[in-house]
């Protein structure tokens, strides 16, 4: 991985806001490098900077110290006209889709293409491949309101792929959809992210959608970077008190695994529900259905909306066929495991 | 009602109708590029400019401030000047178009600043320039808005147009002052207005139906 080309090379990029004589801090001393093809997560609470974050990296917000490289190129000293040379191949999308609403669903997706000059009849073959790579084509002469929510964002995809962009940032993305919705446009980044080679950069305050696409996260905390790393090594051993936070909504940081496991070299996985899953007793169904036990070592969910948010972290049976029946049985059920040790 | 009262008014329509036509064209072709130039030079606008931005803001709002009366005859030099007599129809459109301009300049801003922020945020991270961002993204996003705007300002002019009578301009207005102030022929006075309103109502139906086809959210 990290000999792979850097797409992003961020270093001590500090953001504050002057206002009135006071000054806000948004971002502080923020140094990370994002890898070419891979899906990189920004999670934080809400005001945590993640946003400003990843506004800096199209220079949307500029920053007020440091550097970001892009390619290898300094964003921060290009020209205007550079820059917006530059941000046709950064694309992004947005919490609230941001399509022209009075046009149609084609002409939303042949606008970038208008902006980099190329002549109609393209325009209008590009945007139909695009559309068919999020599955709308049949939708071209429909106007946005006539969509739902997820269909929108699919629309909003589409444009952000027709310029062939290198990058596609994600602002909260999926946070206005509802989560099955949530779960076929992160399928949909992730095969993109896979058939185009794009690398995908990630923004969001749920750490379901970092646990489902993400190759890497970075945590961001009052506008420091908390912790960086591989999904599986943060998620499943988070050192941060932020991370440990993300992780236990409920602010019970210390808690990460409260049971010790009947052995130290036992195998234990973490489940996470995703509201899809929360309604079925599925650990009674498992030993009723296999036969087999786990061993509950900590558990923790909540309710959002009425919708079952969580975690668990379970030992898995000695025995390896065991094992294995367990957990084919948790990925049967759609249920999202990532393995501790 | 005799018949040549009738032709009048019958004329004082087709007269109406070109004055309000013209000077909202007229009014529209200055009133637009200067609510887009408001709009743009805003404060966190494409364009930001606080001092030209507070000029024109000025200007506008002294102009605005203005009775329209008082503003017919403070235009009459300049009417002169331009169309080289100040009394008729084609004169009165000097005038309101000039009454009208703030008015429309004023509505085209406020048209413009309901569009989402979200929308140029997303235009700028295409890497669109202002002016495409003004043209395409902009002003598209703002026409069911513009035209409902349109309606009532071109009521408005309808209505100044009806008052320019009083310095010698043509249409209904004239009509109404000549034949229903300073004759009191009731039924003159009455049929002039019930004329008025029957063009203002057609206009605003007109406008909010065109509005209304062309609004697709």
């Amino acid at each position: 991985m990290n000999d792979e080309k850097k797409v992003y090379e961020l270093k001590n990029v500090t953001k504050i806001y002057k206002n009135d004589n006071k000054e806000f801090t948004a971002l502080k001393d923020i140094s990370l490098d994002i890898h070419e093809g891979e899906i990189f997560g920004i999670i934080g609470m809400s005001g945590a900077g993640k946003s400003t974050l990843v506004r800096t990296l199209n220079r949307l917000e500029e920053i007020y110290e440091g550097e970001i490289r892009f390619f290898g190129e300094d964003l921060g000293k290009l020209a205007p006209k550079e820059l917006r040379k530059a941000r046709q191949s950064i694309s992004m999308i947005f919490q609230g889709f941001n399509l022209l609403m009075q046009k149609t669903v084609i002409e939303n997706v042949m606008i970038p293409l208008k902006i980099a000059k190329i002549p109609r009849a393209e325009r209008k073959k590009t945007a139909l491949d695009m559309l068919k790579v999020v599955g709308l084509e049949d939708k071209k002469n429909s106007y946005p309101a006539q969509l739902s929510g997820g269909q929108r964002q699919r629309v909003a995809i589409a444009r952000a792929l027709a310029s062939d962009p290198k990058v596609l940032l994600c602002d909260e993305a999926t946070s206005a959809l509802d989560p099955k919705i949530t779960e076929e446009i992160l399928e949909l980044l992730k095969e993109i992210n896979r058939t185009r080679k794009l690398t995908v950069i990630i923004i969001t305050h749920e750490m379901s959608v970092v646990e489902k696409i993400c190759d890497r996260v970075a945590i961001i905390e009052k506008g420091v970077l908390a912790e960086i790393g591989n999904v599986t090594e943060v998620f499943t051993s988070p050192k941060s008190a932020a991370a440990k936070y993300l992780l236990l909504p409920n602010g019970e940081a210390d808690s990460v695994n409260p049971f010790d496991a009947s052995s130290t070299d036992s195998h234990i996985v973490r489940i996470a529900f995703d509201g899809q899953s929360a309604n079925e007793p599925f650990i009674s169904n498992l030993v009723e259905e296999t036969g087999r036990k786990v061993n509950i070592l900590s558990a923790n969910t909540k309710s959002v909306g009425g919708i079952g948010f969580g975690q668990m972290v379970v030992e898995l049976p000695k025995d390896e066929e065991d094992s294995k029946v367990v957990l084919d049985y948790f990925r049967g059920k759609g249920l999202s495991i990532v393995e501790v040790s | 009602m005799d018949e040549y009262i009738k032709e009048a008014i019958l004329q004082g329509i087709v007269e109406t109708f070109q004055m309000t036509f013209f000077s909202s064209l007229f009014a529209y072709i200055l009133g637009l590029p200067l609510g887009v130039l408001l709009y743009t030079t805003a404060k966190g606008h494409l364009f930001e400019n606080r001092g030209l931005n507070l000029i024109l803001g000025t200007i506008v709002n002294i102009l605005r401030s203005l009775p329209f009366l008082i503003l017919l005859v403070l235009m009459i030099p300049l009417t002169r000047l331009i169309v080289g007599s100040s009394i008729g129809t084609v004169a009165s459109i000097v005038p309101l178009t000039i009454g009208a301009v703030p008015i429309i300049a004023r509505m085209v801003e406020s048209s413009l600043n309901e569009v989402p922020s979200g929308i140029i945020e997303a235009a700028d991270s295409m890497g669109a320039s202002p002016f495409f961002i003004v043209l395409h993204f902009i002003l598209p996003e703002a026409v069911p808005s513009l035209i409902l705007g349109a309606a009532i300002n071109v009521a408005t002019v309808l209505g100044y147009s009806a008052m320019a009578g009083v310095i010698g301009g043509g249409g209904l207005g004239a009509i109404a002052l000549q034949y229903g102030y300073y004759r009191y022929e009731k039924t003159v006075l009455w049929t002039t207005v019930a004329m008025l309103v029957i063009m203002v109502m057609l206009i605003q139906a007109a406008g909010t139906k065109l509005s209304k086809s062309s609004r697709k959210a």
